[in-house]
């Protein structure tokens, strides 16, 4: 219930302005809430310079096995053999998080044939490595890898678990979550530490980017997550760190399974995949022909990048809709992103409002997106993208 | 065929803008629309009832005006719509949310499919899929964009998408799928259909008429909290880069030179 403490508000409607469902209302000079459309979200409970408004969950009382879990574990990803990057910046985090709880570091690598990774773990921060191997693993399947994990936590009770919000991670974490009927925080872009409780304090974005809510799972263990790629920052590897690796086979009941996967494909011809790519150049209707497109992917082989799109790209057919950017396609975070005739729709821009910096080129002054562009240049496509290929090209020699 | 496809009313984010003032975005008239993914989710479940027969029944958990997500869902075929609606289930997180849904599920019967879209886009989890697949003991699989049903009618064949491509999946029914917008066209609504959808009934299914626990459903079976939240800010980054088309490229290039990107 969200309550407002009738004696405390002034009726200034800062919470009227803050919620996003208009779900409270200030009416004879008091807010009211209408229950039914309140999703208890916490915006207006921040906004309110009275601290009138609560959000009060009879839930019981405090939990005390809560002690009884302790450690940090990554559940480390493997792509066919080789570790995605999310998971070196998970550790890189997690690290720092166990320091200061003050417990060990955990990464958990299932695969099969993947043990010759267990040093690079160990050498990014892991104090000890969870091997899991076995034939059936060599392919993703949800229930397989969701089922190990769950057994692993039920013997060995971390208190956190972070895993890469990945296509991967997305699709059998919640099964984990859902398993050991404890809290999963989605996508998070942020994480720290309540020092007085021992709790994760999870920031992620909602509503496209438009909140940013931290959220913490206070009475059940463990805590879960799922950390965005590319957010944080992967620390420098310790060669010679020592660490333990323990070998585990899995238990025939736990690789039961009803789906199996067929074939797998990589559709990108080469370079870095969209949302783990540190340069974006993306293509919008503004490039006006397909042929054009040459010039977007010259740029971002140039600078190491990604092709991205936005819709409008998409639904002329001139990409498929993987690179496709935005509430319908990607989320990304990369250190540059250029558009090219993009014109900054609301659904594409909470896809890349993360971006460290963004260049907007377009022949319109007035398209939104330069509204947050770091840079813009005005001016056609056609025309600028070839002087800066070339610029680019001069520069590096 | 026995299909439920679950849809989530979201507020529409056409309505947003951006404040250049306050470097924020800005949500204006917040209008309701179905959860964009969850169109697609439905629209597969029309067409295999079309093909294969049996019933497309449509589930939401919401406050009472979801209903109109319901009937806009009728309007566009489904046969039935069941609103799951209760004071008792607001502020549920992804656990207690799965756990509401899978009662009714239960309730429904035996069931072929459940369809869900990939993610709603204003929660954006994308975990309400694989943890109610998890709950009804069905496999999963996430973000499809291809869909085939072999000639057993009990086994089918998916694309799920990943970063580096697509996996070209065989999975048993039942199974829940979450799908992608590329999956297909979601149809306009008939008059026929709207006609219907005015006139039909939609139960309401409470806490109580769903047999739920009152510690699983809602904020108080939910093990996540929000403890705060920010909308976050834009810093002032707008920098329109002067002269000719060579000199603002020029500088464009020094600026990423200076963030040490060239
Ligand atoms: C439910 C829903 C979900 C959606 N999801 C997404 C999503 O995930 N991602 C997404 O991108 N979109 C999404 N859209 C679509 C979105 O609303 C826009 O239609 C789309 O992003 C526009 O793409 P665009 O910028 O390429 O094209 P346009 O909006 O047509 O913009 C083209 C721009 O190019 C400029 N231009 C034209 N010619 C030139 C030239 N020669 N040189 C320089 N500039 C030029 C124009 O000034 C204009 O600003 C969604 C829409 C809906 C309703
Ligand atoms: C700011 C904020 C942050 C949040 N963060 C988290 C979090 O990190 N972890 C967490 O567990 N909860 C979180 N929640 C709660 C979460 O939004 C709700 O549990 C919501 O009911 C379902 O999650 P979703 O919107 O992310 O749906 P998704 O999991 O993204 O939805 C996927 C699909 O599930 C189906 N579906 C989803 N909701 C319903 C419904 N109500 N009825 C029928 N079908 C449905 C639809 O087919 C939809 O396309 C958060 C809520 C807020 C307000």
């Amino acid at each position: 219930m969200l309550r407002v403490d009738r004696k405390k508000c002034v009726g200034c409607g800062e919470c009227e302005e803050a919620c996003a469902f208009e779900a409270i209302c200030v009416k004879d000079n008091v807010a009211v809430v209408d229950p039914n459309v309140c999703t208890l979200c916490g915006a207006c409970v921040d906004t309110c310079p009275e601290g009138a408004l609560e959000i009060s969950s009879n839930s019981g009382e405090a939990d005390a096995d809560l002690d009884l879990w302790r450690g940090v574990w990554v559940v480390a990803e493997c792509r066919g053999r080789a570790l995605a990057p999310v998971s070196l910046e998970l550790l890189t985090q997690a690290r720092g998080l166990a320091d200061r709880l003050d417990t060990a570091l955990t990464a958990v690598l299932m695969g099969y044939e993947v043990g010759s990774e267990s040093q690079r773990l160990i050498s990014y921060g892991a104090d000890r490595v969870l091997l899991v191997e076995h034939p059936e693993l060599a392919a993703f399947i949800e229930e397989v890898y969701g089922n190990i994990l769950a057994d692993l936590v039920r013997k060995e009770r971390p208190e956190i678990i972070l895993a890469g919000a990945t296509a991967m991670g997305r699709s059998y974490i919640p099964r984990v979550a859902t398993l050991l009927e404890t809290g999963l925080t989605a996508d998070c872009t942020g994480l720290d530490i309540r020092e007085e409780d021992r709790a994760l304090l999870q920031t992620r974005p909602a509503f496209g980017g438009n909140l940013l809510a931290t959220i913490v799972c206070p009475r059940h263990r463990p805590q879960m997550a799922t950390v965005r790629p590319h957010v944080m920052k992967v620390g420098v590897p310790d060669l010679g760190r020592k660490g333990e690796v323990i070998s585990i086979s899995p238990k025939e009941e736990l690789l039961k399974h009803r789906s199996r996967v067929l074939e797998s494909v990589k559709e990108q011809a080469e370079g870095p995949n969209l949302t783990e790519a540190k340069v974006i150049v993306t293509a919008g209707r503004g490039l006006e022909a397909k042929e054009n497109l040459a010039l977007v992917r010259e740029l971002a082989d140039l600078l190491g990048g990604a092709l991205g799109a936005t819709r409008a790209v998409v639904d002329a057919g001139w990409v498929s809709d993987r690179s496709q950017i935005g509430q319908t396609g990607v989320t990304v975070s990369p250190k540059l992103y250029i558009g090219c005739g993009v014109s900054g729709a609301i659904q594409h821009i909470v896809g890349m409002q993360g971006a460290e910096i963004i260049v907007a080129i377009n022949r319109d002054a007035e398209a939104p997106i330069f509204n947050i562009a770091h840079y813009g240049v005005l001016g056609d496509v056609k025309e600028i993208l070839p002087l800066l290929i070339q610029r680019i090209k001069k520069e590096r020699g | 065929m026995n299909i439920v496809v679950c849809i989530k009313q979201v507020p529409d984010a056409q309505s947003v803008h951006f404040d250049t003032e306050k470097g924020t975005l800005v949500r204006g008239e917040a209008e309701a629309i179905i959860n964009p993914f969850d169109l697609h989710a439905l629209e597969a479940g029309i067409q295999m009832r079309d093909s294969y027969g049996g019933e497309v029944v449509v589930l939401t958990m919401g406050p009472p005006q979801a209903e109109d997500a319901l009937r806009e869902a009728l309007g566009l075929g489904a046969d039935r719509g069941i609103l799951l609606s209760d004071r008792a289930f607001a502020g549920a997180d992804t656990l207690a949310t799965t756990y509401t849904l899978a009662k009714a599920i239960d309730r429904l019967g035996p069931v072929d499919l459940v369809l869900c879209g990939r993610q709603a886009i204003d929660g954006d989890t994308a975990q309400v899929g694989p943890g109610l697949a998890t709950r009804l003991g069905i496999p999963c699989v996430t973000s499809v964009s291809t869909l085939e049903v072999l000639d057993d009618r009990k086994t089918m064949h998916l694309r799920r998408v990943c970063e580096e491509g697509y996996d070209l999946i065989e999975v048993e029914m039942p199974a829940l799928l979450t799908v992608v917008a590329s999956l297909n066209t979601p149809r306009l609504p008939s008059l026929k259909g709207k006609i219907r959808a005015r006139k039909a009934e939609i139960p309401v299914w409470d806490a109580q008429e769903l047999g739920a626990e009152p510690g699983r459903v809602g904020l108080v079976g939910s093990p996540t909290q929000v403890v705060s939240t920010s909308v976050p800010k834009f810093e002032a980054r707008r920098e329109m880069l002067e002269g000719s088309p060579e000199g603002q490229v020029e500088a464009l290039v020094a600026r990423l030179k200076e963030a040490g990107i060239l």
